[in-house]
């Protein structure tokens, strides 16, 4: 339910991946979708929105932060995680129904979840880990029918308007967007926080409402795998780059950097 | 078998229109017999140039009056398609602006959307798309089968840029329709950051910094030699998150993808994030004290050394060479 605030309080959603560990070599499943059915923990990138959405909702002085992630298994390693950083709930959507979804599909099922929850402001990353597609955020907010602002590396709420440094390709944009809205931030936006051992403890019994995509009134055969509109037809290997000389410096390395340059000539 | 239409959304500095923009017009050609533009702007100033890399004709949106491209262009687009004026593809670049109006667009007429593409063929009439995936080490083709028009983000540096030797294209307006309150972000001001010297991604010598330099002070060797050899500093993820140098130097999969012809890695490990950013490089030359390090299974020429020490007596022998 979409709410405004009218007290000095201010409730925001939060879209956080559950992905495999990243430090892990990535594997394919024999249908060519990514494997996911291991241990899932915290996408690094969702840390900072989560760190952001808990110092916006400290300065405005109430509300709370309400977690929104989609993920196979009934997982919730990583909403654990977010929770025992402060989050207050989480809403995960977990439906076998759901496996090989596409970055639109997951927007209108983030997008239904999220409207179960009370917000004033959305927040995700600029691009996942494991998908970087970037696109998911964006798409989130045109399902909801709401403004946008990607690629935020400062945001502040000023009472009913977000005041967001957007990343450009030459510097950054001054950008004012009224709430409710949706906004993605970039890596290093804020410092997330380290769980406290306390945090961890009350995460264990905080609430986590999962939902089946029934649920959400949407339709499985509509946003699942078949009906993703694309289909894998090949996964080949890359040309591999051959590594060539390696060396030790033994205080003269520098002279071989330079004769390789020369032979270029590019110097 | 071809397509009979491409559009392609073009981007521009000012009136510099982006070198993804000329990537794609390439590649366009190729799929389409019939190649247009849409610029979220006023186009007067690219017209010729989108011309003269094969486009013969740009919608315009005029100027977007602070409005962000993502909501106001994709609400245009939308409205176009649906009144009958669609391409069977539509290519963007993956930019800012680009990943936004795709997104928007995607929604509004309820087709699914490739991202991070280097490569687009067509088979039969269907769109057929590469991803790299980890780390560029497999590629991945993926079959559209929603139907047109068919929407593929391209990485930048997927293709090379050609003029077509075509006259300036023709100029239609695109009307923005009422966006509510979707459209309700508005631009206020602009920061632009100084460089000198050439762009990360044109130029023809990069030399990156990593966490190896140790310390935020140290990336002035990175500057140096880059500026010695005529070429851009960047640097990797780590040292931008930690604030020693502005994102637009990053290089990698949430930067730049660079192909120069030397590519210099000083202290850089070789996360497989950043080796998708510039393993297209000609040539690679690593300097890191790890023997195991990554980034030396790519590198033309590895150096195992402190970067402390071989730095400053390549900027020396550089310098004195003059
Ligand atoms: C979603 C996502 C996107 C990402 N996108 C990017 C991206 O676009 N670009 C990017 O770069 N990274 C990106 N990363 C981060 C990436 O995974 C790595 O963390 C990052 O590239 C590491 O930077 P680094 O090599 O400088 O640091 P490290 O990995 O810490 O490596 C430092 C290296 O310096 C060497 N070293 C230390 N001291 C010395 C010395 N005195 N002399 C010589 N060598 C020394 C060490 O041996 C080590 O190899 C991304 C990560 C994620 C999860
Ligand atoms: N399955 C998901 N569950 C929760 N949030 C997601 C999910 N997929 C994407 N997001 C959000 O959208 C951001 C961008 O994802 P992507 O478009 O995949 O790069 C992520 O960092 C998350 O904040």
């Amino acid at each position: 339910m979409l709410r405004l605030a009218v007290s000095a309080s201010m409730n925001i959603a939060v879209c956080v991946k559950q992905i495999p560990d990243p430090a892990e070599p990535g594997a394919l499943n024999p249908d060519h979708t990514l494997k996911r059915d291991g241990k899932l923990i915290l996408d690094e990138s969702d840390s900072y929105g989560v760190e952001m959405a808990l110092q916006l909702v400290d300065k405005a002085g109430g509300g709370e932060v309400t977690l929104i992630s989609m993920a196979p298994n009934s997982e919730t390693s990583g909403l654990r995680t977010a929770l025992a950083m402060g989050a207050a709930k989480a809403v995960l959507v977990s439906d076998d129904a759901l496996k090989g979804a596409g970055a639109l599909d997951t927007a209108k099922v983030l997008a239904a979840a999220i409207k179960r929850t009370e917000f004033d402001l959305v927040l995700a990353a600029t691009e996942s880990s494991d998908g970087y597609t970037g696109t998911v955020p964006e798409q989130v907010a045109a399902v909801l029918g709401l403004p946008s602002v990607t690629f935020a590396k400062h945001v502040e709420v000023d009472g009913q308007t977000v005041k967001v440094q957007r990343q450009t390709e030459a510097g950054y944009d001054e950008v004012t967007c009224p709430l409710p809205c949706v906004v993605s931030v970039t890596a290093g936006v804020v410092e997330p926080r380290y769980p406290s051992f306390k945090g961890i403890m009350a995460a264990k019994s905080k609430p986590v409402d999962e939902v089946k995509v029934a649920d959400l009134g949407l339709d499985a055969a509509i946003v699942g795998w078949a009906g993703a509109g694309q289909e894998i037809v090949a996964v080949d290997a890359a040309e591999e780059r051959q590594a060539g000389t390696i060396i030790e410096d033994d205080g003269e390395a520098f002279t071989k950097i330079i004769e390789f340059l020369e032979n270029l000539k590019v110097i | 078998m071809g397509l009979s239409k491409v559009w392609v959304y073009a981007e521009a500095d000012g009136d510099k229109v982006k070198t993804i923009t000329h990537e794609m017009l390439a590649k366009a050609r190729e799929l389409g017999d019939t190649v247009e533009c849409v610029f979220g702007g006023d186009a007067s100033a690219v017209a010729g140039v989108l011309g003269a890399h094969g486009a013969s004709k740009v919608y315009a949106t005029g100027d977007l009056a602070g409005g962000l491209p993502g909501a106001h262009v994709a609400a245009a687009m939308a409205a176009a398609i649906e009144a009958g004026n669609a391409p069977e593809l539509l290519l963007f670049g993956t930019t800012y602006d680009g990943r936004d109006v795709a997104a928007r667009l995607s929604v509004a007429i309820d087709k699914p959307v490739l991202t991070n593409n280097v490569e687009i063929s067509v088979d039969g009439n269907a769109v057929v798309a590469t991803t790299p995936i980890f780390g560029g080490t497999k590629l991945v083709r993926t079959k559209l089968t929603a139907g047109t028009p068919n929407i593929v983000l391209v990485r930048p540096k997927s293709f090379v840029a050609e003029e077509s030797g075509g006259g300036a294209a023709a100029v239609e307006a695109l009307a923005v329709p009422d966006t509510g309150a979707a459209g309700a972000a508005k631009i206020v001001n602009r920061h632009v950051e100084e460089a000198t010297g050439p762009k990360l991604d044109e130029a023809a010598i990069v030399v990156s910094g990593g966490r190896g330099l140790g310390e935020a002070g140290k990336y002035e060797m990175i500057e140096t030699l880059a500026k010695l050899l005529k070429g851009a500093p960047g640097a990797s993820r780590a040292i931008v998150d930690a604030g020693w140098v502005p994102y637009s130097y990053q290089v990698g999969q949430t930067g730049k993808v660079v192909k120069p012809t030397v590519y210099i890695a000083a202290g850089i490990s070789g996360a497989t994030q950043h080796m998708v950013g510039m393993k297209g490089s000609k040539n690679i030359i690593a300097i890191n004290k790890d023997a195991e390090a990554p980034i030396f299974g790519i590198s033309d020429l590895g150096i195992v050394g402190d970067v402390h020490k071989v730095l400053p007596k390549l900027i020396e022998a550089l310098q004195a060479k003059g």
